[in-house]
């Protein structure tokens, strides 16, 4: 429904729904949702390096019983690191331990070393294990699922409105853009370029909250009262089960591991 | 700037997540039934607006707006960037899955606390006085911002020290180019629709 938002903006056309029900795909919404945040509550709990090499494998078996297409949802993993290259190189010269490797005179740690990896590791692993879990369903399903998770109503409504419309203001986005170019704009870096950027986010409100009250009289015409119905009906299963079952096992050995392999403090 | 899972320590994630919930409890109420359409085509536009790039030098970087949207939505610009966040997480994969609270603390509560302190001045009939409000809380916005991502890097090891230095110095830049077309953006609003100003802020009517 959203091209902004589903996988097939990056996967060439496949919709999520299009996809054929893969393992993960047809499991309960709610069992993905609670799954990836409990992998990722034991995942950061991890303290061994090696151990941590576990949920990346994990994810890896997630990610393979998706069916997601593997090239560009590695690719989006690989996007995060970008966010936390910086960090990660400056770990090994900022904590204090015996040097690993000196580089243009300064001493890099092997407890520096260590702790990049860690973060590294787990958080690739708990993006993949997300992207795979949560980020294969229809958003819809995602603020439906969350509903059922008796996370606020209000919180959901504004979640399926956003979502429904980030297609729409993207288009409106795109239209301007296209305006501009047209006109002979060329972004840079001036203040021209800032403030045709400035008027163009402005009038993307502006017309933002034209369409919603426009949105909000056609509404009331059908009668909103504030719920939405939530057409589909969840329920756990035979596979939910043992979904639950084997993720829990697995994080069980994570951790019974993790304790075994601690390092002597 | 986006903190990923693995980095913060469990206080710092617990107290983020604590401070997340308390802001989001409270930007709910203000979103009564006719206001949640408006709140959330504008929350999309927002989500949009984090997707441009504007040129800086050989590179780019991306729009954040989480002054503007405190200007526009106040209280309700906490669920709204949470609901943005969430999405760039579950489908982007940008950030993380616990330190969401983080990451919504970091950008919301600037975009709140910068809408509470110069809303008064972008409604006001003077239009330059407006664009200075809206130069000041788009730089303001990302400064706080940037100083509550080095905040709780420092809260959690004495080892980020340096990358937090980096983060806020890194920010500078950013917070000038967000105070610029922030101002625009206000400049626009002001003459066209000064409404826009208003539709979330006014005590909610009873639906």
């Amino acid at each position: 429904m959203s091209h902004v938002l589903g996988q097939d903006g990056a996967a060439g056309g496949a919709s999520p729904a299009a996809l054929p029900r893969a393992p993960v795909q047809a499991l309960d919404p709610r069992a993905r949702i609670l799954g990836a945040v409990a992998f990722a509550l034991v995942t950061v709990a991890l303290d061994s390096l090696w151990v941590l090499l576990l949920p990346l494998v994990l994810a890896g078996v997630a990610l393979a019983a998706s069916r997601l297409p593997v090239g560009p949802t590695l690719k989006r993993m690989a996007m995060m690191d970008g966010f936390i290259l910086v960090l990660l190189v400056l770990l090994p010269f900022t904590v204090p331990g015996p040097a690993a490797v000196t580089l243009f005179g300064w001493p890099a740690s092997w407890a520096g070393l260590e702790q990049a990896a860690a973060i590294a590791l787990k958080a690739n692993a708990i993006v993949l294990m997300l992207l795979t879990l949560v980020g294969s369903m229809e958003p819809t399903t995602l603020g439906h699922a969350l509903a059922r998770l008796r996370v606020p109503l209000t919180l959901v409504h504004l979640l399926l409105f956003t979502v429904r419309y980030i297609a729409v203001m993207d288009a409106e986005y795109h239209r301007l853009r296209r305006a501009m170019k047209t006109r002979g704009f060329r972004p840079g870096t001036n203040g021209h370029t800032f403030r045709s950027f400035g008027y163009l986010i402005g009038m993307l409100l502006v017309r933002a909250f034209d369409r919603g009250e426009r949105i909000l009289s056609a509404m009331k015409c059908r009668g909103f009262t504030g719920h939405l119905p939530l057409l589909d009906s969840l329920r756990f299963g035979a596979r939910d089960a043992v979904f639950g079952a084997a993720l829990a096992a697995g994080l069980g050995l994570l951790l019974t591991l993790d304790t075994l392999h601690a390092p002597p403090v | 700037m986006h903190i990923v899972d693995g980095a913060l320590s469990a206080p710092v994630l617990i107290g983020g997540g604590l401070a997340a919930a308390g802001g989001l409890a409270l930007g709910l109420r203000s979103l009564t039934l006719e206001r949640i359409p408006a709140a959330g085509v504008l929350s999309a536009t927002f989500f949009v607006a984090a997707l441009v790039h504007v040129p800086l030098g050989p590179s780019s970087v991306h729009l954040i707006m989480n002054g503007l949207a405190g200007l526009v939505l106040g209280w309700a610009a906490f669920p709204a960037l949470f609901v943005g966040l969430l999405l760039q997480a579950v489908f982007f994969g940008f950030g993380g899955v616990t330190v969401l609270g983080v990451n919504t603390v970091t950008i919301a509560l600037p975009a709140v606390l910068v809408g509470l302190l110069l809303r008064p001045l972008v409604t006001g009939p003077d239009a330059r006085l407006a664009a200075l409000a809206g130069l000041a809380a788009g730089a303001l916005a990302i400064v706080l911002t940037a100083v509550s991502v080095a905040a709780v890097l420092w809260l959690s090891g004495d080892a980020f020290i340096p990358a937090a230095k980096l983060v806020v110095l890194a920010h500078l830049p950013v917070a000038a180019i967000e105070g610029l077309v922030c101002a625009a953006a206000v400049t626009l609003i002001h003459r066209v629709k000064p409404a826009l100003f208003g539709v979330l802020h006014a005590p909610a009517r009873a639906a």
